[in-house]
């Protein structure tokens, strides 16, 4: 039940995706969500579809992965093109219950929406699909940089999510073990009414969070063992390097943002 | 000892996560019977399938085909009778202690006996007769168990277990990571708690000495399969088979065998005991090499 969360899970691959420096393909990433709500007609819409699909495909992930993927969102979903379609004025009238109106324009809008945020998803998915949460916040690290100048501990806060990228499979896996083990112990996490399987959850919970910080605490001396002391002076085994593949992704990229926008503007 | 069976094992496979890509054969054709006042030993390399294995006999895994019958019946045939094989058939996980969760060792014992709905002077007998079992004094009953050191939390954590009254207690390395004296106790607490209750004692093990010493029958899980069922003296007797499996036999046996190889007249040592009492025994006569 725990194990099927699969979000953002790391796919090891050769594909030119996955040999991008992470900076690209997280300043990509921006600039396509950027697109993606420049892009406002059927032309642009298909133009950024278009890219997308070249990018999974060279990508190599399966395509099912990224639909599982997104099964926990199936209600942001419903509940936003609900509120799209019927919350838009103007157009042809088609189904009226009372004060609510459906109209072409809902209608519309309803997909167009619903279209955007299955590609704003699919695409950002693409990114930790493809990329290891280490090299992930090392590129993040990097391109925050700068604000270290105005004092912000840019390394440590890249640290603090590497760990908490780390350990989620962990706590899981944890999780599952605590609750087999109370359940042995005649607990019951099914039946009930809500409140008295919140508190079913209180066995389950009390050792998770002991452990959470014994974890925490044995990491830490661990971490100190070897001498860690922030990111003054450290070294890196891999540098990020920009290669060829990402001089191409930037190009095809401005190329992309370049037609949306001429799509969008001319309203085609 | 008469043999009345409790808990039997009927052609029982598991396979995970079926029907996905990490679709993977836990457990295949496992066949096998627990008697009463039996104490059986589970061995095994590690991804053997004993801890799914042990999963299957309460009820916590269902099996994808096959059946665990506790008296004759079936544990799957019913819910209330799935609910019942939890408290009929305790486990004991691998590291219990980290399951402990209540501000009392005392209200942490009564988890169980309460989710069985039983009497608050049921409870309270039952609390404190797992105590005496595992050796926790009443002072100790009102302290917060983190307060404890590692292996009197163990043995708070076994006496949870233990005071739900489980005909089968099922216990999956309960002397892991702890020092010869702490071993030593907690197999003399489960020990104890099968003679005064006839429970049938199942416990998976790497220590061959362990399971040598303690158990009657021994059960060898080797690639989700039950390699052998037998008691620990025709076991060892494989000694290379074991091997091959990833396995060991108890060092003393190990040099019994060096012994024997060396022409001395010795068989079957597997505890310090017989080992002891060979010795002895070829000192006072025939000593050929």
């Amino acid at each position: 039940m725990l194990k099927d969360i699969t979000l953002g899970q790391y796919f090891p691959g050769k594909s030119p995706i996955h040999r991008m420096d992470p900076r690209t393909k997280l300043i990509l990433t921006v600039v396509y969500i950027v697109a993606l709500f420049i892009a406002n007609n059927w032309f642009s819409y298909l133009a950024m579809m278009t890219f997308l699909v070249l990018c999974i495909r060279i990508s190599t992930i399966p395509l099912k992965s990224i639909v599982r993927g997104m099964k926990p969102l199936v209600f942001i979903l419903l509940f936003t093109a609900i509120l799209n379609l019927f919350y838009t004025d103007g157009g042809v009238v088609l189904v009226r219950l009372g004060s609510l109106a459906i109209t072409t324009e809902g209608l519309k809008r309803a997909f167009f929406m619903i279209w955007r945020i299955l590609m704003l998803i699919s695409g950002t998915f693409l990114l930790t699909y493809t990329t290891s949460p280490i090299s992930l916040t090392d590129g993040l690290e990097s391109l925050l940089n700068p604000l270290k100048k105005l004092r912000v501990p840019v390394h440590e806060l890249a640290m603090m999510m590497s760990i908490a990228l780390r350990f989620i499979p962990t706590l899981i896996e944890e999780t599952d073990k605590i609750m087999n083990a109370q359940k042995a112990r005649g607990a019951d996490f099914e039946n009930g009414s809500i409140i008295q399987r919140a508190k079913a959850l209180v066995p389950v919970l009390v050792p998770l969070f002991i452990s959470a910080f014994r974890r925490a605490d044995e990491l830490a001396t661990a971490m100190e063992c070897r001498c860690y002391q922030g990111g003054e002076g450290r070294t890196k085994m891999k540098l990020l390097r920009f290669s060829r593949v990402d001089l191409q992704a930037f190009s095809v990229c401005a190329c992309l943002v370049a037609g949306v926008i001429t799509l969008a503007a001319f309203g085609l | 000892m008469n043999l009345e069976p409790i808990l039997q094992v009927k052609d029982l496979n598991y396979i995970y996560s079926v029907g996905t890509p990490f679709e993977h054969k836990a457990l295949e054709n496992v066949n096998f019977t627990l008697n009463r006042g039996e104490f059986v030993g589970v061995i095994g390399h590690t991804g053997s399938g004993k801890s799914t294995l042990m999963q299957q006999l309460n009820g916590l895994l269902k099996p994808t085909s096959g059946q665990v019958l506790l008296d004759g019946v079936d544990i799957w045939s019913d819910k209330k009778i799935t609910r019942q094989a939890r408290f009929r058939v305790g486990l004991v996980f691998q590291y219990p202690e980290y399951q402990l969760f209540e501000e009392t060792v005392y209200r942490d014992i009564s988890f169980g006996p309460k989710n069985m709905g039983l009497s608050q002077e049921e409870i309270d007998r039952r609390v404190r007769e797992a105590a005496g079992f595992v050796g926790i004094s009443q002072k100790q009953l009102q302290m917060s168990p983190f307060d404890l050191s590692g292996g009197q939390k163990r043995r708070v954590a076994i006496a949870g277990v233990i005071a739900m009254e489980p005909e089968v207690l099922i216990l999956d390395e309960p002397t892991a990571g702890l020092d010869p004296i702490g071993r030593a106790e907690i197999l003399s607490n489960i020990e104890s708690y099968r003679k005064a209750k006839n429970a049938t004692i199942m416990m998976v093990s790497h220590s061959m000495e362990d399971v040598a010493k303690m158990t009657d029958r021994l059960l060898v899980l080797y690639g989700s399969r039950l390699a052998m069922d037998a008691p620990p003296s025709e076991v060892f007797t494989h000694a290379q088979e074991l091997v091959d499996m990833g396995l060991n036999i108890p060092q003393v046996t190990q040099v019994f065998l060096q012994l024997k190889q060396l022409g001395l007249d010795v068989e079957n040592v597997y505890t310090i005991d017989q080992a002891v009492a060979a010795l002895l025994q070829l000192k006072g006569g025939k000593i050929r090499a």
